[in-house]
């Protein structure tokens, strides 16, 4: 195998980091826009603007936080196993948010009915927030470590409950995902659509993005002297078998900042993540929508790194026995596993990546309420 | 402890939302290819009608799509919040070919549904076609991935127990990809999708030529819906034979308990066309039986011989006894993992530990375990067989019923005569849900008749569910059933919806690009073009 079984972790460590950034920038607009919709859109013509501005594209987008599952289930059996089981309810809210959305894109405007369409839109509305929210609560509670053990058999236990996530820091990591995600819409809704939708939705994205900074820099001070970090304190085998038992580990304060000291490039992302955003707000102002996109997106990818680069080598820290914690050197799976998928991944990814950018290619331009009108096909 | 009740739940669970989602599924498969075909006809012959019938369809396929879709994420997700141990005990195999499938497949189809539906006036004819067969390969590639890994629970190929890490590790993938029951269980699962496709646009096709509807696309749909359907009807039943041919060398008690088959007969043995298999008592009443035929089809061989359920039991309580010794290394090394007899021991006996952790049904440590117990665990092999028994008949009577009914409606559509047959047509309609009561069943055959395994010989089911409390999966069967009702009900209206207003509404919709010739030579404009003189009318 022309890979060690540590580099092997390691890239797949940042595959699964590429797969959660690629569905927060890809899906992430469109839950964004979503979200948006009662606020932006003011009559029913101005709402299905919207909708068909992300129409063509959402089913593919929210294909990277299936494949994202996907690749934490194969590379990671560990962490899909503990932390699905142990976030039970609000993945159960993530899920009805994600059956609703695709039900409401689809079914919402095949009904001339306007108590009909304001219901689906509220629901559109609402469908955009959750996982926004929650996926945002998840990451801010893995930060400070989840209440988790094995048993002798390594059975994920997990021993919290659903309204325990609800701490202030995981409320805080929500309320940026959120910001975030509703900059990210505001901007590809900015982008796509023209006329009033437009103008209201560059006024949405630039508060968002401002909003969105000073909640992440709040959190960046939260971590520096609020959460303890954790580090592993037994000797590391990175190349052992992954058996989260075979180490000890142990909360450290101000252990995840010390990351950033041990590999000076990593600041980049917590950089990325402060300036993309205002640069974002500032291109939005003066109208500047396909470069505000893209700031937006450079923002998003940094904020959802910077947890993750702060973290490693842990992915999910438990705070109720330190020495279940699962880390990079033992949650993945066998190095046979993750060869073949690396092998797996080379040749699709880029594949999938082509025909995308031809998709949105094809589909460039903004969005025009005629076009709409007249393909009875449209949302 | 294991939770008896989160066990069953998540099982109840899991059972709901997989049949739910495979109410979509064939569907999906089928029109996918349907569209595709259709669509393949209007650009060699150029012909409007058949894109106007690739767009009505089209729509109905939209409809369905999105719900598959959107219960599909359901499933993926269930193994890790119901199934956390089975997820962890057997992601490195299981997991590899669900990943590979959303990289490979789901993007694909996923990402050109959206132009099947707003390309029509952005791409050329060729072009969009090119985008209907990416949708249509697209899914049946997802069908291929998620039956590798179902294939794999079925006849765990290519894997091997590590006790460092508590679980199942993959030692020859190819084994896994070109495990032959995946491939049998493919091309019978996709046949079974085109056959509802087929029935689908069969019986609504008919339904219009009963009320003088849309004739012209009605007759045509019919036609290629009757052509496709028997070709999918055939290759169901022959790929269904494989299927079965497959299970008799692999899963051997599930295949007795198809056939209510107690006692192991002299080969050949006979098929019992009905009968009533009792738990109970353990033999199958009043059993009309044609000699020969199961040793037949089953062995593909005269001397062939088929074990019955009770010889099957038997052997199961010894690889038990085997099992046992496999555990106990297995408890040694947990203390010392370099007590290199231990791991000798475990190495000897490995493949039979699964049957050892059936005794935890009713032991915490299966060493333990009585005589008594260990009978009882054996007996614990035999699926409910007269659940099996039924299910498979009545979906065999199903598939014999639609090869008859696609083989009739061809005639008639070769002769051009399906319009004067009103009997036909009106058994057509009444058709319309036997493709999803087989595929439900099947589903039924191939799952319920694994239990009571998660994973055959390797992991019994109720010790792969979570460490999670009764009342959380309470609220989540709960907001399913809800959820997917009002759901299903809001599914139903729309496509009746759109079936009643048919085809004529879309006839104008915009075409393909400017320049473009269709029909002999005339030109359309583009959409955009349209939008232009409607805003200069419009301010005038």
């Amino acid at each position: 195998m022309p890979f060690d079984y540590e580099t092997l972790r390691v890239i797949w460590w940042a595959l699964l980091a590429v797969l959660l950034i690629g569905f927060a920038i890809f899906d992430g607009f469109d839950l964004g826009v979503a979200a948006l919709i009662p606020f932006v859109g003011r009559a029913d013509g101005e709402r299905r603007l919207l909708i068909n501005a992300v129409g063509p594209v959402w089913e593919g987008n929210q294909v990277w936080f299936i494949l994202g599952g996907g690749a934490a289930f194969a590379a990671w059996p560990p962490l899909y196993a503990a932390s699905f089981s142990g976030f039970y309810v609000a993945m159960f809210l993530v899920l009805v948010a994600l059956i609703l959305r695709p039900v409401a894109f689809k079914f919402r405007s095949k009904i001339e009915d306007p108590r009909w369409r304001r219901t689906w839109d509220w629901v559109l509305c609402v469908g955009g927030l959750v996982p926004a929210l929650i996926f945002g609560v998840a990451l801010g509670n893995l930060l400070q470590g989840v209440p988790f053990r094995h048993d002798a058999e390594l059975r994920p236990i997990y021993e919290g409950g659903f309204l325990d996530l609800l701490n202030p820091f995981g409320l805080l990591a929500g309320l940026v995902s959120v910001g975030m995600l509703i900059m990210h819409g505001a901007s590809f809704a900015a982008m796509k659509t023209s006329g009033p939708v437009a103008v209201r939705s560059r006024r949405y994205g630039a508060i968002a993005a401002v909003a969105t900074v000073v909640l992440f820099a709040l959190g960046g001070f939260a971590v520096a002297w609020w959460v303890p970090g954790y580090v592993i304190t037994s000797p590391v085998d990175t190349l052992g078998p992954s058996n989260p038992s075979y180490k000890t580990a142990a909360f450290e304060a101000g252990a995840w900042l010390s990351s950033y000291k041990i590999r000076p490039w990593t600041t980049l992302a917590p950089f990325l993540g402060i300036l993309c955003p205002l640069l974002a707000a500032r291109l939005l102002w003066r109208s500047r929508d396909l470069a505000a996109f893209l700031m937006s997106a450079l923002g998003v990818a940094g904020i959802v790194a910077t947890p993750g680069l702060a973290m490693f080598p842990f992915v999910m820290p438990s705070s109720s026995h330190p020495n279940a914690s699962l880390t990079v050197w033992d949650s993945s799976s066998s190095q046979t596993t993750l060869f073949i998928m690396l092998v797996a991944t080379i040749i699709f990814l880029p594949i999938v990546l082509a025909y995308t950018a031809w998709v949105y290619r094809v589909l460039r331009g903004r969005v025009e309420p005629a076009h709409i009108d007249l393909n009875k096909q449209s949302y | 402890m294991i939770d008896f009740e989160v066990v069953n739940l998540s099982r109840l669970q899991f059972a709901l939302t997989a049949m739910y989602h495979f109410l979509f599924v064939p569907l999906t498969l089928g029109l996918s290819l349907l569209l595709a075909i259709m669509e393949s006809v209007y650009v060699m012959t150029g012909r409007r009608i058949w894109r106007d019938m690739t767009m009505f369809w089209g729509i109905l396929f939209g409809i369905n799509f999105a719900m598959g879709v959107a219960t599909g994420i359901t499933m993926e997700f269930q193994f890790g919040t119901n199934w956390a141990y089975y997820s962890h005990y057997v992601g490195d195999v299981f997991g590899a070919p669900l990943a590979i499938e959303g990289l490979m497949a789901f993007f694909l189809e996923a990402t050109f549904i959206g132009l099947f539906f707003f390309g029509w006036d952005k791409l050329t004819r060729v072009g969009h076609l090119a985008v209907t067969w990416c949708v249509a390969i697209g899914s049946n590639l997802s069908a291929l991935w998620i039956l590798v890994a179902n294939a794999w629970m079925q006849h765990p190929v290519g894997s091997r127990f590590n006790f460092e890490t508590m679980r199942m590790e993959v030692t020859d993938f190819f084994s896994v990809i070109f495990n032959p029951v995946a491939q049998s269980k493919f091309v019978h699962t996709v046949s079974a999708g085109y056959v509802t496709g087929a029935v689908f646009v069969l019986a609504v096709s008919a339904w219009y030529l009963l009320r003088g509807r849309h004739v012209e696309i009605a007759k045509r749909s019919m036609t290629v819906a009757a052509s496709f359907g028997l070709a999918s009807a055939l290759s169901v039943v022959v790929l269904g034979d494989e299927s079965g041919y497959t299970t008799t060398e692999h899963q051997k008690m599930k295949l007795a308990a198809i056939e209510g088959m107690w006692e192991t007969h002299a080969a050949p043995a006979p098929f019992t066309v009905i009968g009533f298999p009792s738990l109970q008592d353990r033999e199958t009443r009043a059993a009309v039986q044609i000699p020969w035929l199961l040793g037949l089809i089953a062995t593909r061989s005269i001397g062939g011989v088929i074990p019955g359920i009770n010889d099957l039991v038997a052997d199961g309580e010894a690889r038990i006894r085997k099992g046992i010794s496999a555990y106990d290394a297995l408890q040694r090394l947990q203390r010392d993992r370099h007590d290199a007899t231990a791991r000798a021991d475990l190495e000897k006996a490995d493949r039979d530990l699964g049957y050892a952790l059936l005794l935890r049904r009713n032991v915490q440590d299966p060493r333990t375990a009585t005589p008594e117990q260990i009978r009882e665990a054996a007996w614990s092999l035999v699926p409910n067989v007269p659940v099996l028994f039924w299910s498979f008949r009545i979906m065999v009577a199903i598939g014999v019923f639609q090869i008859l009914l696609f083989a009739v409606a061809f005639w008639f559509a070769s002769k051009r005569t399906l319009d004067r047959h009103r009997w036909l047509l009106w058994l057509a309609v009444f058709s319309l849900p036997l493709p999803w009561i087989a595929a439900q069943l099947g589903w039924i055959v191939a799952e319920y008749g694994r239990q009571p395994w998660i994973i055959e010989g390797v992991m019994p089911t109720f010790l792969g569910a979570s460490m999670i409390t009764a009342g959380n999966v309470w609220m989540s069967i709960v907001g399913f059933v809800v959820f997917y009702t009002g759901l299903a009900i809001v599914d139903l209206v729309l496509m009746i919806k759109y079936i009643r207003i048919g085809p004529s509404e879309y006839w104008r919709v915009p075409d393909i690009g400017a320049g473009h010739p269709i029909d002999g030579g005339m030109y359309y404009q583009t959409a955009s073009a349209r939008a232009g003189e409607a805003r200069a009318a419009g301010s005038q």
